[in-house]
This record gives structure tokens, C-alpha cells and sequence, in this order.
């Protein structure tokens, strides 16, 4: 009887999955192809973050006790992301931003700001929480990449062109 | 241009074309996933084990050695021949 009912616990629990991956994958892959800068049709990375953050979130389904998954599964997306940037910042290419990406033109910590704060409408105490910066600092980060993206400077242009030159 | 505003143009750009959810996602998530449930239980079964053998090793010890009964003193001779 036991085995019984630990075996519908688990088809309740797998279709309860399902579901909400089916609801929240479309929309927390493009936050990962927004934080990883690649082009909507090529984004290796921001799958592996989508698998990863959904592994996680399956794994602790059980231990949520009322907490929103979609939460949980952000939250470990954005610090996942956070560490991968700091440990590859700049680092043999692969990171560097693709020119069709809307966020291509800010740094790491920037692009996973405005990603929480406007895409994801994550509030800016709860964003400062999960990335261990002062309020204030987020507010300027936010500020600072807005009027970046709607008002590229110009001299952008010729040093993205140098540094398409300097490998090869 | 006020922040409101602002933001919002933000939030337009960032909508673009959103990409494609690729179809094996769900069951990669959930082999992943499934990894890492059984790997912590493994460990939580494994602990406990340890935890049960450390009593167990304990009990017998303590049992054998009675280390709660003061030892025989070793430097004043017995007294005898009162």
C-alpha cells in the first residue's frame, strides 16, 4: 500500500511538473538568452542554464512547501549565471556578446540586472537581496544600462569592430 | 524621456523574438534531475548508516571498558594490616 501510494505521489508530482515546465520554460529561456547575449536560434548556453535551474527546481519539487517554483527556478538561474559570469568574464570568446542580441551591449552584471529588474519585474530590494549588492547600487546599475541601451555612444562601434579583428 | 518611460522602451526592446523551447528539454530536465534525487538520497542513507555504526561502535566501547567507573589508584599502595 505503500509502494501504491508513493507511486501515484510520483505520477502527481511528474504531471504537476510537466506543467509547469510547459508554462515557464518559453519564457525563462529567453531571460537566459537576454543574460547570456546569444541569438534567439543559437543558444547553447542558455539552455544549459535553462536545464540546469529546472534540474535544480525538479529536484527540491517536494521540499517547496507553498514557495512559487517559478521563483525558485529564477532565482537559481540568476545565481548560476552570476558565478559563470565571474569565473569566465571575457574569457576565450565564447562569452563575447552576439551582435543580434538586444542586450549585447552591456556587461554581464548589467544585462542580469535590467533581466531581473524589467524583463522579470523582480523588485529592486528582492534583486539586490539575490545578488548580495546594496539597494542603491542596483537602482544605478538599472539607471546606467537603461540610458546605455536606449542611447548607444558612439564610439562603440569601432572598438566592437577592433575586437572582431584581434584574433584572428 | 522620464523612468517609467524609460523602462518601458527597455521592456519593448528586450521582447524581441523569443527563442525556441528545444522539445527534449523536459526529459533532459527530468533525467538531470532524477540524477540529483538519487544521489542525495544515497548520501542522506549513507550518513545515517555512518551515524548508526558510530553508535553502535560507541555502545559496544563503553560497555566493554566501563570508562564511567573510577580506575584502581596506582599510587597509594592498598591499605592493609589495620
Amino acid at each position: 500500500m505503500v509502494r501504491e501510494r508513493q507511486v501515484s505521489q510520483g505520477a502527481r508530482r511528474a504531471r504537476e511538473f510537466d506543467a509547469f515546465v510547459a508554462g515557464a520554460a518559453g519564457r525563462l529561456l529567453h531571460a537566459a538568452t537576454l543574460l547570456t547575449a546569444e541569438a534567439p536560434d543559437d543558444n547553447p548556453r542558455a539552455r544549459r542554464l535553462l536545464t540546469l535551474s529546472l534540474a535544480h527546481t525538479y529536484a527540491c519539487w517536494d521540499r517547496l512547501r507553498g514557495e512559487d517554483p517559478y521563483d525558485r527556478a529564477r532565482q537559481y538561474l540568476a545565481s548560476r549565471f552570476a558565478r559563470g559570469a565571474w569565473h569566465q568574464y571575457g574569457g576565450l570568446g565564447r562569452a563575447r556578446p552576439h551582435p543580434d542580441s538586444p542586450l549585447g551591449a552591456l556587461a554581464p552584471q548589467e544585462r542580469l540586472i535590467v533581466v531581473l529588474r524589467l524583463y522579470e519585474g523582480v523588485a529592486e530590494e528582492q534583486a539586490a537581496a539575490l545578488l548580495g549588492l546594496p539597494t542603491e547600487r542596483v537602482r544605478t546599475i538599472c539607471e546606467r544600462a537603461t540610458a546605455r541601451l536606449l542611447h548607444p555612444p558612439r564610439s562603440a562601434a569601432p572598438k566592437v569592430a577592433g575586437a572582431k579583428v584581434a584574433p584572428s | 524621456m522620464n523612468r517609467p518611460e524609460r523602462e518601458a522602451a527597455v521592456r519593448r526592446i528586450m521582447e524581441g523574438t523569443p527563442p525556441q523551447v528545444p522539445p527534449e528539454l523536459y526529459a533532459d530536465v527530468v533525467r538531470r534531475g532524477g540524477r540529483m534525487l538519487r544521489r542525495r538520497r544515497t548520501a542522506r542513507r549513507l550518513m545515517w548508516l555512518l551515524l548508526c555504526a558510530a553508535v553502535v561502535a560507541f555502545t559496544v566501547w563503553a560497555l566493554m571498558v566501563h570508562p564511567w567507573v573510577e580506575p584502581p589508584s596506582e599510587t597509594t599502595p592498598p591499605l592493609t594490616g589495620w
